[in-house]
């Protein structure tokens, strides 16, 4: 089976091709769907054959390199179009085929009767591919390769509506950041190649040479300007400070494709790329506190921003940014099995979520039309008490909250406990891991407010709606709920395989299996790590139980402001009257929440979105624009049309030339 | 006063030179008795001519030196030079392959149009094979000579008239500088032929303090400059590449850039390695100009035509990098890159030419909107060239700019890959907008296209499969690239 | 007999009058005929170096660069002369359709 692996992106680019091509004359949309679909699912169980190969090898030979044909030799430089199986990249697949087959079908039901339905798999398939090659490749030039068309296959599902301009925008906006993010991935390509090769004359980009010859690699250094370039990749991909804003903006696309790119898959891609190359990373401390910082930074600035969200995909994005700073956290506190353990459950999780999210706005946009109401369908101040309607997407929705919210017994408790264990006990930062723990935890117990926030204000409650509106909500056909309950199963179980030691019911399967990809690493870790304090068992329970209490005080808040609150308003009204119409809702008016609580955290979270993201992080970028724009501007007049100033160009270049020779 | 002696005469080493001449004196008679609405029969026999010429170029590959080498050391047609005759052959026939619907739409649909493309590829080969300076001045101005009249060739429009003329004072005054340089290069060290210098440099090490050779040098080095649209002498670019037909822009743009950069990279790295230090400075600096001003003023540009035209000064500074490199690699870069650039660049310019009407190009980018749907194949055709413009993989573009840029790294010019890279970043966003306009815009007018005709169509498909195949297995063609580096 | 910095300086001043007419003449006749004093000023160098270093080949490049220069004047007047026929000018200051 491992020598078919090449055969796991083929599929999807089949469909992608077939599609693209043919999708516009066929116009049936179970064909084309089922076609998308289908290719990907082949891939998915080419990936499963994969998976179950390598289980059966013993633990040390779970490494494949199939080289599908040489590509670019020349001199030194020797690149092939070869893809690299091994623990990591196994889970990847499955990951991304797995969840990609989901959302696939889901798609089939939530883009029916969409104009460019054949487009919409075409990319979607495309995608499949390109993140296949991303996570399968063998050296940095395949993955760069994935890496671009994941960014170029996001763009296009971004501006999937690009009659508005909204979408377009949004489209741009993620393309340019991301391409910010690539410019570091090339640098730091080119340093890391640069560098092996002249000093030590190991010209290479292959992953398991660089692995093999990463012991020449200087602690520090070189390595550490190196892995900072691939980090601003990883946050250019990964929707990190400062990269992040285009994350948010990206909920112009359809649903799905917030669900399969914008959660799950791409925007992992830079977890990926720094577990790929941990032994590099591992080698330049200076970069894991800097990714560390940047996690616990971006997942707690992030958790703050989406509690001042209304619309039900901009709480999810906001949410998926903080995720995946806990991700980035792992990562740089050398907790690289729990950064893609938590990957791969958000992955669960949060294309659960997602879909959910998906499937509301469905039903209320149906409501709402065939009321003729122009209310927003996203936003959450219209919906409320839908678990009547809606009963599959409310208990798969609850599931999934549960377990990023992590209550223990649900997929992300397991890895969010273990990340924050982790930072706490991990030994590379020193003073920093309090802090690091610290933020952490509160960024838990803003998830599980936020979080709770949305399920109590969509699913609990009085539905807001009209009720001629009210009469067509209902639940969404099967191909939307399937996934959603084959997801909202691996959101509450998907976490056992890797279970903390501590607990001690199951061998954490999980950490025993990508062992060998991060024991190069570990290895490094030891040499300039003295061994760590040793933490006591009962400080592990401690922590542990301090994070379920968060995450219980996070939803309790919750509970008190959304659920128990609606009769004590009107009071705090007439008190705060200021304090209250910045925050006033049209239907909900929570003037408990705006005083104890929500408010100085909406300011700050409005403050962060507002202020942050808007002024400063557009402002640079926009900054930039506008000068080279300006620049632009000025070389254009240069360019007058007349021969003279043309001619005079020419003469000056010249002169100043010999000029500059002569008398240098 | 040495006597002048008749060199030995070696037809095999300037075959296609010869055929492609001949063809074109014959075309010229020939085209008397075709009226005017068959003219496009010139172009089919002039694309055969074509195709002849490419039987000497494939059989001088590797080829002993005494059949390369001719008249006395004036010319040699090596691997280096048969590479870059290919480019040229290949910008040639896609040229012709897209120009008998345009002129005969724009109503000057002379014959005299073939003739004067093969002439100017006959120039450019010259160019690519002269190691006498008197051979790439000669070379040169046969090409030049033909480019002043093909792009005034539509003598009706005031427009064509002007690029014509802009490029004919230009050029003549840049003519001046390079053969100024040529001539103190000659009073330096007694001798046009490259060879020549080579040895008499490497004879006296002490002419490189020698400035009467160094300000020939650089003046040779504007000449080609003004050549290849380098910054700050490409001013005549973008009125030039506007207002030529646009068939004729798409030739300009790509065959005689890179003759300039195979005559460029002959005469530097050959006759004056010994400058080496000096010129690459210099050619830092251009590189780092040319591209920033290229990309920067691309930026603003709504006319497609004039985009293309500063978006060719930015691709002729990446190409710098790879000369600064001076290496290998960064060589090699540059032959592949130029043909890379032959394809995707007609590609596009053949996409322009089909929007419009006669007198009104609608070369605006508004202009592009919708065009991905109305019609998907050739807009599919129009992303894989922008993406390839772009350099974003899995194009051609990429592959070679990733060559030259690992050239330039390994060659330790760090911080012009890293301008170089930034550059071509910057440069996706006007790539881009184009496709914005396809994909994601609503078409405001309707235009009348021009038909597909089968020449058009078979262009097309050559310059996608010419931007794809090296894209996905580059391996062959790199490896042709290197064995052609004549170092 | 005359030496050669003589030569190399007044076809130095050629040329550089040459230029300078090319920068501030406006009839593109005018400018051709600079651009054509220019290339004398070169040829004036090459024969200066030919006859000083005994090496035929600069003469041979000028009789080359005349036949060239010749060229280039028939193509450039035609240039001037379809210009002319459709804008009444052959002022340089009235060729900038195209700018920006």
């Amino acid at each position: 089976m491992l020598e078919y692996v090449w055969l796991i992106p083929l599929f999807p680019l089949l469909g992608a091709v077939f599609n693209g091509l043919l999708g516009k004359k066929i116009k049936n949309e179970a064909v084309i769907g089922g076609i998308a679909t289908l290719m990907i699912f082949c891939s998915f169980l080419v990936s499963c054959g994969i998976l179950m190969q390598l289980i059966g090898l013993p633990a040390e030979e779970r490494v494949f390199e199939k080289v599908v044909f040489p590509w670019i030799h020349s001199g030194n430089f020797k690149a092939d179009m070869a893809f690299l199986v091994d623990p990591l990249s196994a889970i990847m697949i499955m990951v991304v085929t797995g969840v990609g087959s989901l959302i696939h079908l889901y798609s089939i039901g939530y883009m029916h009767g969409e104009e460019g339905f054949y487009r919409y798999f075409s990319y979607l398939n495309l995608f499949a591919m390109s993140m296949l090659l991303l996570v399968l490749g063998g050296n940095m030039l395949v993955m760069f390769i994935g890496w671009e068309g994941v960014g170029l296959c996001s763009y296009l599902l971004i501006g999937y509506y690009f009659h508005k301009k909204s979408a377009g925008d949004a489209a741009k906006k993620a393309f340019v950041m991301n391409r910010v993010g690539d410019f570091g991935f090339l640098i730091g390509l080119f340093t890391l190649y640069w560098w092996l090769g002249s000093n030590h004359n190991v010209w290479t980009i292959n992953f398991t040479e660089i692995k093999a010859a990463s012991s020449l690699l200087p602690y520090g250094g070189v390595v550490t300007i190196a892995t900072l370039c691939f980090f601003v990749g990883a946050t250019g991909k990964s929707a990190q400070i400062p990269l992040y804003t285009w994350l948010p903006d990206a909920m112009e696309g359809p649903t799905p494709v917030s669900a399969l790119i914008h959660a799950a898959t791409m925007v992992t891609a830079g977890v990926y790329m720094i577990g790929r190359m941990s032994f590099v990373f591992v080698k330049a401390p200076d970069t894991m506190m800097v990714i560390a910082i940047v996690g616990a930074a971006t997942a707690i600035f992030a958790a703050t921003i989406g509690t001042a969200q209304n619309d039900i995909k901009r709480v999810l994005a906001y949410s998926t940014v903080s995720q995946l700073g806990f991700m980035f956290l792992a990562m740089g506190v050398g907790a690289f099995t729990a950064g893609v353990f938590h990957l791969m459950t958000h992955a669960f999780f949060k294309a659960c979520l997602f879909l959910g999210s998906g499937s509301v706005i469905h039903a209320m946009h149906h409501a709402l039309h065939h009321a003729h109401s122009h209310d927003d369908p996203q936003d959450m101040r219209n919906m409320g008490g839908l678990r009547k309607a809606m009963p599959i997407t409310f208990i798969t929705f609850l599931v999934s909250t549960i377990a990023i919210a992590g209550i223990p017994g649900f997929s992300g408790f397991f890895s969010k406990d273990e990340i924050l264990w982790q930072a706490f006990a991990n030994p590379f930062h020193g003073g920093l891991n309090i802090f690091l723990w610290g933020t952490g935890a509160i960024a838990a117990c803003f998830t599980a407010f936020y979080m709770f926030r949305l399920v109590f204000m969509t699913f609990f409650g009085e539905c807001r709606i009209t009720a001629k509106s009210k009469d067509h909500l209902h639940e969404s056909p099967l191909v939307i709920t399937i996934p959603l309950m084959v997801l909202g199963f691996l959101a509450v179980f998907g976490g056992y395989v890797g279970m903390p030691k501590l607990l001690g019911m199951l061998p954490n399967y999980f950490e025993h299996w990508l062992e060998p990809v991060f024991a190069t690493a570990q290895g490094y870790a030891q040499t300039y790590v003295h061994a760590g304090a040793h933490h006591s068992h009962a400080l592990e329970w401690g922590l542990m139980g301090l994070s379920v209490v968060i995450a219980v005080i996070g939803i309790a808040i919750a509970y008190i402001l959304y659920i128990a609150s609606p009769s004590i308003p009107a009071r705090f009204t007439a008190t705060f009257p200021a304090l209250h119409r910045a925050v006033y809702n049209k239907w909900y008016i929570d003037e408990l929440y705006d005083f104890l609580f929500i408010n100085p955290c909406k300011a700050l979270g409005s403050f962060l979105w507002k202020g942050f993201d808007v002024l400063v992080i557009d402002g640079i970028v926009d900054g930039v624009a506008k000068v080279v724009m300006g620049l632009s501007g000025m070389l254009k007049n240069l360019q007058s049309g007349y021969v003279h100033n043309y001619a005079l160009s020419m003469a000056l270049g010249v002169v100043v030339i010999i000029a500059f020779y002569i008398f240098r | 006063m040495e006597t002048l002696a008749m060199p030995a005469i070696n037809f095999a080493a300037i075959m296609p030179e010869t055929i492609l001449s001949a063809v074109a004196m014959a075309l010229l008679l020939v085209n008397v008795f075709v009226r005017s609405e068959q003219k496009a029969y010139l172009g089919y026999l002039s694309l055969i001519g074509i195709l002849v010429t490419f039987f000497p170029i494939v059989a001088g590959w590797n080829a002993p030196v005494e059949l390369q080498s001719g008249f006395n050391g004036a010319v040699l047609q090596d691997n280096f030079s048969l590479f870059f005759k290919g480019i040229f052959l290949v910008s040639a026939a896609l040229s012709i392959l897209i120009s008998d619907q345009y002129m005969q739409r724009e109503g000057c649909n002379h014959g005299e149009l073939y003739p004067l493309i093969l002439l100017a590829t006959a120039g450019m080969m010259l160019m690519a094979s002269g190691t006498d300076l008197m051979v790439i001045f000669l070379g040169l101005e046969l090409l030049s000579v033909a480019l002043y009249v093909l792009a005034g060739f539509n003598r009706d429009k005031l427009k064509s008239n002007e690029a014509g003329l802009k490029y004919f004072l230009l050029g003549a005054f840049s003519t001046g500088f390079l053969l100024y340089g040529m001539a103190l290069t000659f009073g330096a060290t007694g001798t046009t032929k490259i060879a020549g210098i080579a040895a008499y440099v490497a004879a006296n090490p002490m002419i490189t303090g020698n400035q009467m050779f160094l300000v020939g040098m650089l003046l040779m080095g504007v000449g080609f400059s003004f050549k290849i649209a380098a910054a700050p002498f490409h001013m005549w670019t973008p009125d030039v590449y506007e207002g030529a037909p646009t068939p004729m822009t798409a030739f300009m743009s790509v065959g005689p850039k890179a003759a300039g950069f195979a005559a460029f990279l002959r005469v530097f790295m050959i006759a004056l390695p010994a400058y080496k230090p000096e010129w690459s400075a210099l050619l830092w600096v251009l590189a780092v100009l040319t591209m920033t001003v290229g990309n920067i003023t691309a930026l603003f540009q709504q006319d497609i035509k004039r985009m293309l035209a500063y978006s060719s000064i930015a691709h002729a500074g990446y190409v710098l990098v790879g000369f600064v490199a001076g290496n290998a690699v960064g060589t090699a870069g540059i032959m592949f890159y130029m043909l890379s650039y032959a394809f995707m660049n007609i590609g596009a310019f053949a996409i322009i030419l089909l929007v419009g009407r006669k007198g009104e190009p609608n070369n605006n980018v508004a202009d592009y909107a919708g065009f991905g749907f109305k019609h998907p194949l050739l807009g599919l055709a129009m992303s894989i060239f922008l993406f390839s413009l772009a350099g974003i993989p899995p194009a051609a573009g990429f592959i070679g700019k990733f060559y030259i840029f690992s050239g330039a790294i390994q060659a330790g010019y760090i911080w012009l890959a890293i301008i170089g890279v930034l550059n071509s970043a910057a440069s996706v966003y006007y790539y881009l907008r184009v496709m914005v306009f396809m994909y994601m815009k609503d078409p405001v007018e309707e235009f009348d296209w021009l038909k597909v005709t089968p020449a058009h169509a078979l262009c097309l498909l050559v310059a996608v499969a010419g931007v794809l195949i090296p894209g996905i297995v580059p391996g062959y063609l790199l490896e042709l690239a290197q064995k052609a580096v004549f170092f | 007999m005359v030496p050669l910095p003589y030569y190399l300086i007044v076809s130095g001043i050629l040329f550089s009058i040459g230029t300078i007419g090319v920068l501030t003449r406006r009839n593109a006749i005018v400018i051709f005929m600079c651009v054509e004093l220019m290339l004398n000023a070169v040829n004036l160098t090459f024969i200066a170096f030919s006859h000083e270093l005994g090496k035929i080949d600069g003469q041979v490049f000028v009789f080359f660069i005349m036949t060239v220069a010749a060229a280039e004047a028939a193509v450039g007047l035609a240039l001037m002369i379809a210009f002319y026929k459709n804008r009444e000018s052959i002022d340089v200051e009235d060729v900038n359709l195209m700018k920006w």
